[in-house]
């Protein structure tokens, strides 16, 4: 009963700030809504036993992801009055094509059922939670069967990381930087010069 | 009253609408848009955990953890793109962006 009531809670926050994200006026809020969504989501996953996604959700999306929103949002000096004009234009259109999706979702899913022999079908089977906990359960199987998929999204995330350092890097003028290059070839010559200074003149 | 895998797969399905929905609403603004990208994502990881939790299948929680990966990675490469965009032409309207066309 109990679950049952956590779960409607969070769903229902769930969607209603999903909803919110969409149409707030304001990216700014649109941001925290999601960051109330994702925390809603991470709620969902612990209702359902896996404690460790829902803490790397937080983590990740709460706090890098919609972080970095919050700062490019914040950034650019953007006109958001302007981009908002004319949404209502697409409405309609976004309604009709959200229906036709949902119900085709509605009409997959109300035909579905698990097939008798799904179960054995069952690659890495959970481990009864009073034995092994869930984090534990997914380091064991991550960093063995799975370590390639490991492995790709590491390399995902570095492709990610260069990606975004080289295509916001620039070059500024008048930055003073330091070349140690230019500093070690530097010699007593370059540094100074004697100058023959007449009597009554200056330089 | 007992909480079974539909009810989880509701709730997706219904984020995973509103999340297409945003992109036809919000079609002049890339920020909203990345934002409804970053639902539907959810939507399909809410998805995963539920098949992996009412089936005992761990398998679905690292594939959960490999889309985190790539939802991150995207919206990092998004949005360093909307900065060196915004640099370069002062705004962000999606309208204005046709010059790489042909």
């Amino acid at each position: 009963m109990v679950t049952a009531i956590t779960f409607y809670i969070l769903a229902a926050v769930l969607v209603t700030s999903g909803i919110m994200v969409v149409f707030s006026k304001n990216p700014v809020h649109s941001v925290l809504f999601l960051i109330l969504a994702f925390f809603n989501a991470a709620g969902l996953f612990v209702l359902l036993g896996a404690e460790f996604v829902a803490m790397i959700l937080v983590i990740v999306y709460v706090g890098a992801v919609a972080v970095m929103f919050l700062f490019v949002v914040m950034m650019l000096d953007i006109n958001f009055a302007e981009l908002r004009k004319g949404v209502m234009e697409y409405l309609w259109v976004g309604l009709l094509i959200g229906f036709i999706l949902l119900l085709e979702m509605v009409f997959i899913v109300g035909g579905w059922n698990m097939t008798d022999g799904i179960a054995t079908t069952i690659t890495a089977a959970t481990p009864p939670v009073n034995e092994v906990t869930n984090t534990d359960a997914i380091g064991r199987i991550l960093y063995t069967d799975n370590i390639f998929l490991f492995q790709l999204a590491g390399l995902i995330l570095l492709v990610a990381m260069i990606g975004a350092i080289v295509l916001t890097h620039r070059k500024r003028d008048g930055v003073k930087k330091q070349n140690i290059g230019d500093q070690v070839r530097r010699r007593r010559n370059d540094a100074y010069e004697a100058v023959d200074v007449k009597p009554g003149s200056g330089i | 009253m007992e909480i079974g895998i539909e009810h989880y797969l509701t709730v997706a399905a219904m984020l995973f609408t509103l999340g297409v929905f945003g992109i036809f609403l919000n079609r002049k603004n890339v920020i909203t848009i990345l934002l409804s990208i970053e639902l539907i994502l959810l939507s399909v990881n809410i998805n995963l955990v539920a098949f992996s939790s009412y089936m005992g299948d761990l398998v679905g929680q690292v594939f959960t953890m490999l889309i985190l990966t790539v939802a991150a990675a995207e919206a990092s490469i998004g949005l360093a793109i909307l900065v060196v965009y915004f640099r370069n032409r002062g705004s962000i309207a999606v309208e204005d962006i046709h010059l790489m066309k042909g």
